[in-house]
């Protein structure tokens, strides 16, 4: 044998090799959560950035030149053979690669899409005027041009370059405004219109028992008067409200030379991005950072906020926790400290540990099946019956979604609490009983405090798993877009019955159901982040109850 | 000098105490135990032993690892019912009464009878909750009956001076003797009957050992002691009377003096003298 040999055999025998690949498999681990995180934040986050807009001058070749503006989102290589065969007029000679820019153009109204590809190549006399102007619009999208006049009611108040500090205070006013209307619809009219529903429901429940006689009916309708009059006055809020809103107006012309007018009640802000210093995008990322965390979606979930998915996951993840924590908690006391050891209470083990491989999906089916239908359906028609034949808890909601993520999680709690109990030294259960407690006062009193630790692991776990399902909800609870947040104003308040907004569903939607893809991709990363960050939140508040729960128990080590 | 021979090395003198004129026949009965077999599943443990523990005198049982002591002391508190597959036949009679009888109110039958383990074993709690557990176990919540039971409870178990100023911290921040003075003291405050003690001092070092040992002298005026211990010099310290068993039957019992110095039986003498245990 060779001295080499020996040498490689002592090395393999001295466990170097191991500990490398441990480390290996550790650094590995980091590298990727890291890239992941790394990916999602970069691209999430650089959508917020307000980039220069490029105004160029594009020539297909056989074809007149023409002036387009927008912001450039990506550049890429592409074969040229790639290009010709698209059927671009693109010349034979050349490299074998050729650039190709996606361009946000905006003016969806105007050109029809707000993305398009060109060629680089073609691009000539790219410049950034500082006075070209981005508006946000509450629909179509943004829109790029030069800014013309603005009205106020029809009567010209600036023109040219007077008209950006003009527009500005426009903007405020407009904002303020929009505001008022948001509150007035949401606040006031929403609380009428509960109002009247549940008028309308009394009305039919009486209908129902026979008891609708003159006397109920005719205060019912001095009630329902009451709501219509004071509808009546914010009617006529309203639409002065409106009417101001949409006073004013603003011009703008396009880099090919186009006019169009905005009504101002459509501008949610106006930026010139090229003229902006460091601290003016710094401050207006952050602003835009906020408005999405803090703001409802606006067209088809590309714009605007998250903050009702943000919120619809929050809520749907605690109303989990509440259910599932004390149902396996019990359920795993009962298996570990009160069952019959034996081939039963085996056979239950394995059931419950399999449960958590059970495919999400089907939970939601079976959430579907049995919560929304066979249950919801039973409530409705036991304390609901004047809602019908509009379900009430028989349609997916926000509590059948919790309950589904309940039953999904259940096993991870009692798993973890029953270690837990396990894990308890019998001698401090002895001491317990050897003073007279009874076996529930030695549970409530010494064996549980001591394993509540455990059974915040098996939460964590539980709210890890539940707040990034996203299969299963899509049948028993959440939608698209839900019109209003589940907890309001109007009694009682929490709304169970309400469909909710999910990040995680809200992901998927934006980057797969969406009509504005390439406006959408962003965001889908913005979201996963977001969703990332909720999650994190939610367990660091779990872990920091346990470690304060485990420095209460230290268990005893000796 | 008859005696020397026999204790080898256990010097009876040295201890300081006068056990003369113990004699079972004046004792008062604490438990009586007429006859009684015990079963793990299908293994006997416990071959029809016959005892009497009397009353306010410290009770040692000795014997080698697996020879049914602890066995034997937890049927007084009926902690083996606690263990799977674990049969009992036969009486235990405490103040007359047959624990085993049914309808006996095991909790109560605890407090009565109270005990303290081989590991200390307080609980995660402050040094006031551990000593008050049994009490709040049995519904009493008032403070100044709790404060004056604490630190009642704590001066019998010799633990006050050196706890009073830290009584709401945690228990388990006490050095292992502390710890079972504690468990001590927690198990005094419910003013038991018995107070059996599995090995008490196994676990603590040789100071902390001598500090529990007065402590079992001190409370023989109060409570019936019963002890389980494996040191024998232990036993001969801190005993009045002396039980040695072996393979689960009870092979000889009387006062500590008489069983160390002048046993009945070979198997009594061979185990105290060394040659097996």
């Amino acid at each position: 044998m060779s001295v080499k040999q020996n040498n490689l055999k002592a090395w393999f025998k001295s466990g170097s090799p191991w500990i490398w690949m441990n480390a290996g498999a550790v650094s590995i681990a980091v590298i990727m959560t890291l890239g992941l995180l790394m990916v999602i934040a970069v691209r999430g986050l650089g959508h917020f950035w307000p980039a220069d807009i490029v105004e160029a001058d594009y020539q297909i070749p056989g074809q007149e030149a023409r002036v387009m503006a927008g912001e450039i989102t990506q550049i890429e290589e592409v074969p040229r053979a790639r290009l010709a065969a698209s059927g671009l007029p693109v010349e034979a000679e050349g490299g074998e690669f050729m650039t190709r820019e996606l361009f946000k153009v905006g003016n969806r109204d105007v050109y029809g899409a707000d993305f398009t590809w060109v060629v680089g190549e073609w691009l000539s006399n790219q410049r950034t005027p500082e006075n070209l102007t981005a508006l946000e619009r509450r629909e179509w999208g943004n829109f790029y041009g030069y800014l013309v006049n603005v009205k106020e009611a029809g009567v010209l108040v600036a023109e040219g370059d007077a008209s950006w500090p003009a527009l500005q205070e426009r903007i405020e006013r407009v904002e303020q405004l929009h505001t008022q209307l948001v509150r007035l619809e949401k606040k006031d009219i929403g609380r009428i219109n509960a109002g009247l529903e549940r008028i309308r429901l009394q009305t039919r429940k009486l209908e129902l028992q026979g008891k609708l006689n003159d006397v109920a009916q005719a205060e019912l309708d001095a009630e329902r008067a009451q709501w219509d009059a004071e509808y009546k006055v914010l009617e006529t809020e309203l639409i002065a409200l409106n009417q101001a809103f949409n006073r004013d107006s603003v011009t703008l012309k396009t880099v090919d030379g186009r006019e169009v007018t905005i009504s101002m009640g459509k501008v949610v802000r106006a930026f010139q991005p090229n003229a902006m210093g460091m601290g003016e995008k710094l401050s207006f990322y952050f602003a835009k950072l906020w408005e999405f965390v803090s703001d409802d979606p606006r067209e088809a979930n590309t714009e605007g906020g998250i903050f009702p998915a943000i919120f619809g996951t929050v809520m749907m993840t605690l109303i989990m926790a509440v259910i599932v924590t004390p149902f396996g908690v019990v359920a795993a006391i009962y298996l570990r400290e009160y069952a019959k050891q034996g081939p039963l209470t085996r056979v239950i083990r394995i059931a419950v540990n399999n449960l958590a491989g059970v495919p999400a999906i089907v939970y939601g089916v079976f959430g579907l099946g049995f919560f929304v239908y066979v249950l919801g359906g039973s409530l409705d028609r036991m304390f609901f019956p004047e809602a019908a034949p509009a379900p009430t808890f028989g349609t997916p909601g926000l509590l059948w979604a919790s309950l589904t993520l309940a039953i999904l999680t259940l096993p991870v709690v009692i798993v973890a609490t029953e270690e837990g109990l396990a894990r308890i030294p019998r001698a401090v259960r002895e001491g317990s009983l050897a003073l007279g407690a009874t076996k529930v006062e030695t549970l409530w009193r010494v064996v549980l405090p001591m394993a509540s630790p455990a059974m915040m692991t098996g939460l964590i776990l539980a709210v890890a798993r539940a707040a990034g399902e996203v299969a299963p909800l899509m049948l028993v609870g959440v939608v698209k877009l839900a019109p209003s947040l589940p907890v309001d104003g109007n009694y009682p308040y929490l709304h169970l019955d309400q469909k909710i907004m999910h990040l995680g569903f809200h992901i998927y939607d934006v980057g797969f159901q969406s009509p504005n893809v390439e406006a959408a991709r962003p965001l889908v990363y913005a979201t996963a982040l977001l969703l990332v960050l909720v999650i994190v939140v939610l367990n660091m508040a779990a872990v920091y109850i346990r470690n304060h729960l485990r420095e209460k128990y230290k268990a005893l080590d000796h | 000098m008859q005696h020397e021979a026999h204790t080898h090395g256990i010097d009876m003198a040295a201890l300081g105490r006068d056990r003369q004129g113990l004699n079972m026949a004046n004792e008062r009965v604490a438990i009586d135990v007429p006859g009684l077999n015990l079963y793990y599943g299908e293994k006997q443990a416990l071959f029809d032993v016959k005892m009497t523990i009397p009353n306010q005198r410290v009770t040692a049982f000795i014997g080698p690892s697996g020879c049914g002591k602890s066995t034997l002391l937890r049927t007084f508190n009926r902690m083996n019912d606690l263990v799977d597959g674990c049969r009992v036949e036969g009486e235990i009679n405490l103040d007359g009464k047959n624990i085993y009888r049914k309808g006996e109110d095991v909790a109560e039958l605890r407090r009565r009878v109270g005990m303290v383990f081989q590991k200390p074993n307080p609980f995660p709690k402050s040094i006031y909750e551990n000593v008050v557990y049994g009490l709040r176990i049995q519904g009493i919540n008032q403070k100044r009956v709790l404060d004056e039971a604490v630190e009642w409870a704590l001066k019998s178990a010799a633990l006050w001076d050196e706890v009073k100023d830290r009584l709401h911290e945690s228990a388990l921040g006490l050095s292992g003797g502390q710890q079972q003075r504690l468990v001590i003291a927690r198990t005094v405050a419910v003013q038991p009957e018995v107070l059996l003690l599995d090995e008490p001092c196994s676990a603590l070092d040789p100071i902390s050992t001598l500090k529990v040992e007065e402590l079992i002298y001190e409370l023989k005026s109060k409570y019936t002691i019963v002890i389980v211990t494996h040191n024998m010099q232990q036993a001969a310290r801190v005993s009045d009377y002396t039980a040695f068993m072996y393979m689960g039957k009870l092979i000889e019992f009387g006062d500590t003096d008489t069983l160390f110095t002048n046993p009945d039986k070979k198997q009594t003498e061979d185990y105290i003298t060394g040659r097996y245990g």
